[in-house]
């Protein structure tokens, strides 16, 4: 296996709590995150567990605590999930297994069991006691559960509160002072007005800590686009600093107006330090923020090129890209992956923030769709960001509409699909794209290194598509 | 109306909208500091509990990230006034005088606080005292209220003996206060002192406090409570706070081996060692084993010349892209006498504001801060480790080790072939010898 820093040995997450307490909502949003940061992580959600094993499910009765029959079955459906996850974290080389489920019996056997394989255990739990908040969760996401195919709503509600109930008489909540002190836990009391960490061990937990304390659930919407199309865009030269075409300037009114339409509360408007998103960002006669980090990605030597001049000057460096757009670097530039650690700042901020436009560039934009869709790593460098289009992202149930809105400007198109398989001709050796340093050679010198290479912070573990090659 | 014209700051390269020839105001550079108001950070606990430690390497972080911070440690006002400190007894909750200098000493702090966050562009102000009482943490919370502060308590939770004991040996022993006094004669005297104050001592209370915006530090970070953090420099004080703990532990730090591009005399670019430059990773492979370091880390950048001294230490390491050296940009692989040559404007700028000069298509020492940053909070978490690195960027990672401002940090001396080590002692403050 190959050796990460972020975490020396795999990570179990434990969620833990009352039915409606967010608990899968954290699960989703937490993986999310881990996986788009470079952390391979998955859930495993006890309730579908049962689902299969019940093919129907009939009222609250289950869940009762002196319901044996019933506490067989989740029992077994506990163990599977358990067997899944050692087999996620060991052999499919996942980092993270993030266990979605409120029965805390079962749990303590299956700790016991994964502590012998040596994972690190880390709880989530969440504990709500505002009704109007446990309400407004029901009926958000447990109504449309598979579990309530055709029912009215009053009944869902009645019949989920009892089964709440039901968990209520056996329900331990984590006791940071007596039993549980030596474990290491989050406790998010009343969706994140307060709380209580104990015993965070390494890095992936502190980060996980620094994620749930900044997330929240208030209503908002994220507007998403690109600058108005720019001079070079209109030369089909990539990166650079020029400025807005006369269509991108029409592209900017058209953006004033649009954003006047919507009526947003307290919008607030980030740019980046290209004079293209700042020009755009002039014509909405609001304050915006620049961050540099929001900045196009650096293509290094190939800056200001167009791609048949990269083609025709650097047809190996074309064609790796292709092969591997993910993670390819650009000489003497970044990857889409270095574009991802970058902007892990913004995403934060974004998660903190309320209503936000992010006026940004297409490799950028890529990412943090990527982020708020769920998308993999191989997907995300082909997500469709045009010119002249917003991204309306508004947050639900467990994940996030997207509406998308042309504004009529005419632009040019700057996307490129995935070429079919292979057609550059590249002979099949192993690609050297992973062996890519910040450098200013397109070819790795003769006395690099052999050992082979460690992961920065950050960076997603690479698709073991064989072993690292030896350089000589 | 036709949207405004933009102009190039020529020493940051940051576009700014300007009217009638002149910079508006509209846009906002994005410095770290994303507060509206100013933040006063209120420290609460009984002596010996860390509070005038945590003090001063948050306020030398947040000054680090570029959030304008001080702190006001109350303990000093009344060391200069009460010129000569006798014994516990000053602090008897019924000493009538000693009440009285307490609280006036107390209010000279918030003046002083308040001239600093209203008057002189602070964005942060950390007040350091004990603060035990909900009576004392009211007046301090209407003072920010009246002035438009948003108030942030951080109180430090600890009963371990030992814990207090190592304390009072490590800090109070060499305090002003106990000068003339024996190692005995003040350890009894701070103890007694100590007592005087838990009577009164009403710690930050779940149901008592819930309005309150505070972060509650249990056993030296065992374990955290954390209230109602109201916006993001509050978030990166919690991230901070939690990241941070008090293992003695030594941080290495270093530049690459002599590159042949050094002895050219050449910025930038990613050259190997030359020979002499391998002679020192193999020096740097003995010191290591001589030093006999546990469980020590080793983080390079993705630059060829730091991980080739990586390598001649025989041991795992860890490669950091935003450990690589400062960005050039136009500038990259040329001597100084050539970028003087062609670019003579960019060779000036450079030295009037070396901080903030952003090369162009490259990077200033304030973007490399901001990209750091995160190696910083790792290096916090972390114990032994040694990170080998490049010029610009070990001026920043120094800078905040020693707490030296921007103006200085681009002149701190970070020659070749000289290792570091910076041992945390005292109030956060580092000791470093060249080896």
């Amino acid at each position: 296996a190959w050796a990460s820093y972020m975490t020396n040995s795999p990570t179990l997450i434990v969620m833990i709590g009352l039915p409606a307490r967010g608990k899968t909502y954290m699960s989703k949003k937490l993986t999310r995150y881990l996986n788009w940061i470079g952390v391979p992580t998955k859930v495993f959600n006890l309730g579908v567990y049962r689902r299969e094993a019940v093919k129907s499910y009939k009222s609250y009765d289950f869940f009762r605590h002196d319901n044996k029959e019933a506490m067989e079955i989740r029992k077994r459906c506990a163990l599977v999930a358990l067997e899944d996850v050692k087999s996620y974290l060991l052999e499919e080389c996942g980092q993270i297994a993030v266990r979605s489920s409120a029965l805390k019996i079962v749990l303590h056997w299956g700790i016991l069991t994964l502590k012998c394989v040596s994972f690190q255990v880390f709880f989530v739990e969440s504990v709500c006691d505002d009704p109007e908040v446990i309400a407004a969760n029901i009926l958000e996401v447990k109504v449309s559960s598979p579990d309530y195919p055709e029912r009215h709503r009053e009944n869902v509600m009645d019949d989920f509160l009892k089964r709440i109930e039901c968990y209520k008489v056996t329900y331990e909540p984590l006791d940071p002072d007596a039993n549980d002190k030596d474990l290491s836990f989050i406790k998010v009391i009343n969706v994140g007005q307060r709380f209580l960490v104990n015993r965070v061990q390494d890095y992936i937990q502190s980060k996980i800590v620094y994620y749930l304390m900044n997330i929240h659930v208030q209503p908002r919407t994220i507007y998403l686009c690109r600058h108005g199309e720019s001079e070079y865009n209109l030369l089909g030269r990539i990166g650079g600093d020029s400025g807005l075409s006369a269509r991108g300037k029409q592209f900017s009114q058209a953006l004033k107006k649009f954003i006047e339409e919507q009526e947003i509360v307290d919008l607030k408007v980030w740019t980046s330090q290209l004079k293209r998103t700042i020009q755009t960002a002039e014509s909405l006669g609001v304050l915006y923020e620049q961050w540099k980090i929001l900045n196009e990605i650096d293509a290094g030597v190939c800056e200001e090129m167009t791609y048949a001049e990269i083609e025709a000057k650097y047809p190996e460096e074309f064609a790796m890209r292709d092969q591997e757009k993910y993670l390819y670097r650009y000489p003497g530039g970044e990857s889409y992956q270095d574009l991802v650690q970058r902007l892990e700042p913004v995403i934060m901020e974004l998660e903190r923030q309320g209503n936000v436009l992010v006026i940004s560039h297409q490799a950028v934009m890529r990412c943090l769709l990527a982020y708020f869709l769920d998308k993999s790593a191989d997907e995300l460098p082909y997500l469709r960001c045009p010119l002249h289009t917003i991204l309306k992202l508004t947050p639900v149930a467990y994940g996030c509409k997207v509406e998308t809105i042309t504004l009529n400007v005419e632009a040019v198109n700057t996307h490129r699909d995935k070429p079919s398989l292979n057609s550059h001709h590249l002979p099949s050796r192993q690609s050297p794209v992973r062996m890519r340093r910040n450098s200013f050679t397109p070819r790795a010198s003769a006395d690099t290194v052999k050992r082979p290479r460690h992961h920065s912070l950050g960076s997603k573990p690479l698709h073991l598509l064989g072993p690292l090659p030896s350089l000589e | 109306p036709a949207a405004r014209e933009l102009t190039q700051n020529p020493l940051q390269k940051t576009w700014e909208p300007y009217d009638n020839g002149l910079p508006a105001g509209h846009s906002a550079q994005r410095g770290v500091c994303m507060t509206n108001c100013p933040t006063l950070i209120v420290m609460v606990g009984l002596p010996a509990r860390g509070k005038t430690y945590i003090s001063k390497k948050l306020t030398r972080y947040l000054n680090w990230i570029g959030v304008p911070t001080k702190e006001f440690n109350v303990g000093q006002y009344r060391r200069d006034l009460v010129k000569k400190y006798k014994s516990f007894e000053f602090f008897l909750p019924d000493n009538e005088e000693g009440l009285k200098i307490r609280k006036q000493c107390a209010l000279a702090a918030l003046n002083d606080v308040r001239q600093y966050l209203s008057e002189e562009n602070g964005h942060v102000a950390v007040f350091d005292a004990t603060n035990t009482t909900r009576e004392r943490r009211e007046t301090i919370y209407k003072f920010g209220e009246e002035n438009g502060y948003k108030t942030f308590f951080v109180e430090s939770v600890c009963v371990d003996p030992e814990v207090i004991a190592a304390n009072i040996v490590q800090v109070k022993l060499g305090s002003p206060d106990y000068v003339d006094c024996s190692n005995d004669e003040a350890t009894e005297d701070f103890m007694k002192r100590i007592e005087c104050y838990k009577n009164s001592y009403e710690t930050l209370d779940e149901t008592l406090d819930k309005d309150l915006s505070y972060i509650k530090i249990m056993d030296v970070g065992r374990s955290y409570l954390v209230n109602r953090v109201m916006d993001h420099i509050q978030s990166r004080i919690v991230y901070y706070l939690m990241n941070i703990h008090v293992t003695p532990r030594s941080i290495y730090l270093c530049r690459h081996g002599e590159s042949e591009l050094n002895l050219k005399g050449r910025i930038g670019g990613d050259p190997g060692l030359s020979v002499r430059g391998k002679e020192f990773a193999k020096s740097l492979a003995q010191f290591i084993n001589e030093q006999n370091i546990k469980d020590l880390k080793v983080w390079t950048s993705q630059m060829k010349r730091t991980i080739q001294t990586a390598e001649a230490l025989g041991v795992p390491y860890e490669q950091w892209k935003v450990l690589n050296e400062i960005d050039a940009g136009v500038c990259e692989e040329m001597t100084y006498e050539e970028i003087q040559e062609n670019y003579p404007l960019e060779f000036a700028l450079r030295d009037q504001d070396k901080y903030r000069y952003r090369y162009p298509k490259g990077e200033s020492y304030e973007d490399l801060v901001q990209r750091l940053e995160p190696v910083i909070m790792e290096l916090e978490r972390q114990e032994n480790v040694l990170v080998i690195c490049h010029q610009a960027v070990m001026r920043c990672l120094l800078a905040y080790f020693l707490d030296k401002p921007a103006e200085q940090l681009p002149y701190l001396k970070c020659p070749l072939h000289t290792v570091l080590k910076l041992t945390p002692v005292a109030y956060g403050k580092c000791n470093h010898i060249y080896l």
